[in-house]
């Protein structure tokens, strides 16, 4: 169970920190409590993974990075473990995970995401993962992203918004 | 944008010091005054090249829930669905894709329960088969896109 103070907390900064020289100062007027009290409790909601990180978003397009590619492979069970986290590895991999099969429908199960500032790029990455991963021989597909119709932080508290996560392309 | 924008935006990519005076820390390590961070930074949100700045809670731990869903829509109302599909709240990001699977999508809940009861409704309102895709195992998670 999260306390009730650090809910007040998770809300008061979901919309993003106060961007001046004392921000955590500023939250802890907003909620009545001591600045080292908001240090402590943000401390520790980071210590306990409540709060993966701290620091920007930013949107990819905006810094150039045009083509992004969902890469997926349908890949054996067994080896499923050991090759998602070989292709962990590459620092042009931004997410890794495995997802479940649809039947014919959609036969892949591991998906990964290469963000790129062209498609050449992305696929020549592509080409190096296979070949340095040996996975010539799974089924693999690659979906570029045509349009962005919506990119927004989730919302958890309906008293705030744009909280952001980072299961994004 | 210059090479000190990039240099603050690499550096918040990767974190952001929960002390008394995190600015003034993270522009010791920039050799930028405190003042000229703050007003960057601030210049980098009000332009839209970051959209955020502050904490990434983990979802699950929150009580929440994220799943990626997929569904085949018709070209000829593609964005009629991609209408319906962004007009629910609970979807975070919505994307084109190139495949028989054509628009991708995440939802964000309050709840686990939820995201059935939100991907009920979509295929109530789009008559389309929505394609379910929770992740099973993360391997990686460490967006970080060098500026």
């Amino acid at each position: 169970m999260i306390e009730a103070i650090d809910l007040d907390l998770i809300a008061a900064v979901q919309e993003g920190l106060p961007i001046a020289s004392r921000p955590y100062a500023l939250i802890a007027e907003q909620l009545n409590l001591d600045e080292s009290e908001v240090i402590a409790r943000l401390s520790k909601l980071k210590q306990q993974g409540l709060i993966k990180r701290l620091g920007v978003i930013v949107k990819h397009r905006r810094l150039g990075y045009c083509s992004n590619a969902m890469v997926v492979f349908d890949m054996p069970d067994t080896h499923i473990n050991e090759m998602g986290q070989r292709i962990s590895q590459f620092h042009f991999i931004n997410l890794c995970y495995q997802r479940p099969r649809h039947g014919d429908q959609w036969p892949y199960n591991l998906f990964c995401m290469i963000h790129g500032k062209s498609r050449e790029k992305v696929l020549q990455q592509l080409s190096y993962l296979i070949e340095h991963c040996a996975l010539e021989n799974y089924a693999h597909d690659i979906l570029f992203s045509r349009r962005c119709f919506k990119q927004r932080g989730a919302l958890y508290f309906p008293r705030g918004s744009g909280f952001s996560h980072e299961n994004r392309d | 944008m210059d090479e000190i924008d990039r240099a603050i935006i690499n550096t918040l990519q990767v974190g952001f010091p929960i002390c008394p005076s995190p600015y003034k820390k993270v522009a010791k390590t920039l050799n930028i005054s405190e003042q000229a961070l703050i007003e960057r930074l601030q210049t980098l949100l009000d332009n839209g090249i970051l959209s955020r700045f502050g904490p990434m809670f983990h979802a699950e731990q929150m009580g929440g829930a994220l799943t990626l869903a997929a569904i085949k829509a018709p070209q000829d109302n593609y964005d009629t669905m991609a209408e319906i599909i962004n007009s629910f709240p609970e979807v975070a990001h919505n994307y084109a894709r190139e495949h028989v699977l054509n628009m991708w999508f995440v939802l964000a809940t309050e709840t686990p329960e939820q995201i059935q009861q939100v991907i009920n409704q979509i295929e109530a309102q789009t008559g389309l088969t929505v394609y379910n895709m929770p992740k099973i195992q993360e391997y990686f998670v460490g967006l970080k896109l060098e500026a």
